[in-house]
């Protein structure tokens, strides 16, 4: 993983100063100012609970993905494949070859959107925030629309080997089908677990699960 | 503060029994019963008693030097309330900095009373300290309520803030590689059933802004755009922005500049 994001950050390194050059007609923006927007971010936040100042330190997938003008562009394309290439590389496979754990400890999961925050203690169990974002089981009505509708996702796709790694893979790490998907990095990032992302692999593909009702 | 929390337990049960009636609704139904209780809300505000209090506090003596906050120029001179929301952030000459409604707050409670700013900063919210600080921009914001938004980006100073808090709005970072964009760089979503305004377009960024500070029924709380801010990053996995910091002052002013046009409408309610 490490190498691969080596590339990536040189990458970053030579678009960033391409976008210098090429940027918007205007002298801030993005690429632009870099040391007034460094000074302000040094200078605007302070460490609360478990949020430490290092998570304004950006990976490569993080930096590329802070400027979707760029990321969107062409010349975006190419690196967006490479960032997607050194994501994929980040997932690890179910340890021991079991898909499915339990939907309805998936459905807790896709339910809590704890966890992380500065007000969280450390060990608050994080929880998937699917429901944020997602339409789950047609019974649970308070869901959200930044990604697509799951309802039904095993039910539609059948729990084919192609079917149950794509999905391991989305929860896993988004970005590395969709470098600058809106859908955090779950398994990469350290937000759930194995076992957790078991059962929400249930929740998607269990016949019983309330999604494929 | 024990006088406002009756008016919330009331309005609370009103959007307890509203939730448990949704939960049979489906999808637009349960959006456009949203739609009724916020209407419902907005007769008999609470936030109209925070305002009170922030006019009372503006005019009260106090700090080392037992003064008023009356001559405090928010941009239009000294003294001048009433539509100095609406052009703010701006830039200041005299102390060569763009600021927010809170930010210039604390300039005046400096430099007119003699207070020591730095406590006020430090504070958290529900402290007394952030307590004073809320009413006195609810107050302030009040006092342009119904008047156009009209943040000019003529001065270079208040032209980089915006472009800093532009960047700022769609920096990632933490572990869920959140950016404000994250929520809010898409037309019509939604977080649960929380419809999140697209803050890059007028119309978007117009309604954030001009409802800011809001009474929040569920906390029984007064939240001016520091505090909603501060929330937003809280959500978005970030460490904690400094009260009255540029960052905060560069995402209001893209903000506020993106929403000009549109008409104030504060104090707001919010669920």
């Amino acid at each position: 993983m490490n190498k691969a994001f080596e590339v990536i950050a040189a990458a970053a390194l030579v678009l960033g100063s391409s976008l210098a050059i090429a940027g918007e007609s205007s002298s801030w923006g993005q690429g632009a100012d870099d040391a007034a927007f460094k000074a302000m971010l040094n200078s605007g936040f302070r460490e609360k609970g478990i949020a430490k100042l290092t998570r304004l330190d950006q990976d490569p997938t993080q930096a590329f993905c802070s400027d979707p003008k760029f990321a969107s562009s062409k010349e975006g394309a190419k690196i967006a494949a490479e960032i997607e290439a050194a994501n994929m590389k980040t997932i690890k496979w179910p340890s021991d070859g079991v898909w499915l754990g339990s939907h309805a400890a998936g459905e807790a999961v896709a339910q809590s959107g704890r966890g992380l925050t500065s007000t969280d203690a450390a060990d608050t169990p994080n929880g998937g925030n699917c429901y944020n974002c997602h339409q789950l089981s047609k019974t649970e009505i308070s869901y959200g629309t930044i990604g697509p509708s799951l309802y039904n996702y095993g039910k539609i796709r059948g729990t084919n080997d192609e079917a149950l790694r794509t999905a391991w893979g989305k929860i896993y790490n988004a970005k590395a089908t969709n470098a600058c998907s809106n859908m955090p990095r779950a398994g990469h990032m350290g937000i759930i677990n194995e076992k957790q992302i078991k059962d929400l692999m249930a929740l998607l593909f269990d016949p019983a699960s309330p999604v494929n009702q | 503060m024990k006088r406002w929390q009756g008016a919330g337990a009331g309005l609370g049960l009103v959007g307890l029994a509203l939730v448990t009636g949704l939960a049979r609704a489906e999808g637009d139904k349960s959006i456009e019963s949203i739609e009724q209780y916020r209407e419902a809300l907005r007769d008999g505000n609470p936030a109209e008693l925070f305002e009170a209090q922030g006019e009372e506090l503006l005019k009260k003596k106090a700090g080392p030097k037992d003064a008023s906050l009356e001559r405090c120029d928010l941009g239009l001179g000294a003294g001048v309330v009433d539509g100095a929301y609406a052009q703010m952030p701006r830039y200041f000459a005299d102390t060569d900095r763009v600021q927010d409604a809170e930010s210039r707050l604390l300039t005046c409670m400096s430099s007119l009373q003699g207070k020591d700013t730095a406590k006020y900063i430090a504070a958290p919210f529900n402290t007394p300290e952030k307590d004073e600080l809320n009413a006195l921009v609810t107050y302030i914001s009040g006092a342009s309520k119904d008047v156009k938004v009209a943040v000019s980006l003529d001065h270079p100073k208040t032209r980089q803030m915006y472009e800093l808090g532009k960047r700022m709005f769609y920096y990632q970072g933490g572990p869920h590689d959140f950016s404000c964009a994250s929520c809010h760089g898409q037309e019509g979503a939604r977080i649960r059933l929380q419809e999140l305004p697209y803050l890059p377009s007028q119309k978007g960024a117009g309604a954030a802004w001009t409802s800011w500070p809001a009474y929040r029924v569920s906390a029984g709380q007064m939240w001016g755009m520091q505090w909603r801010l501060a929330d937003c990053f809280r959500q978005q996995r970030f460490p904690d922005p400094i009260y009255a910091s540029d960052v905060t002052i560069a995402l209001s002013t893209y903000l506020a500049a993106t929403a000009t046009g549109a008409t104030m409408d504060t104090p707001g309610i919010k669920r």
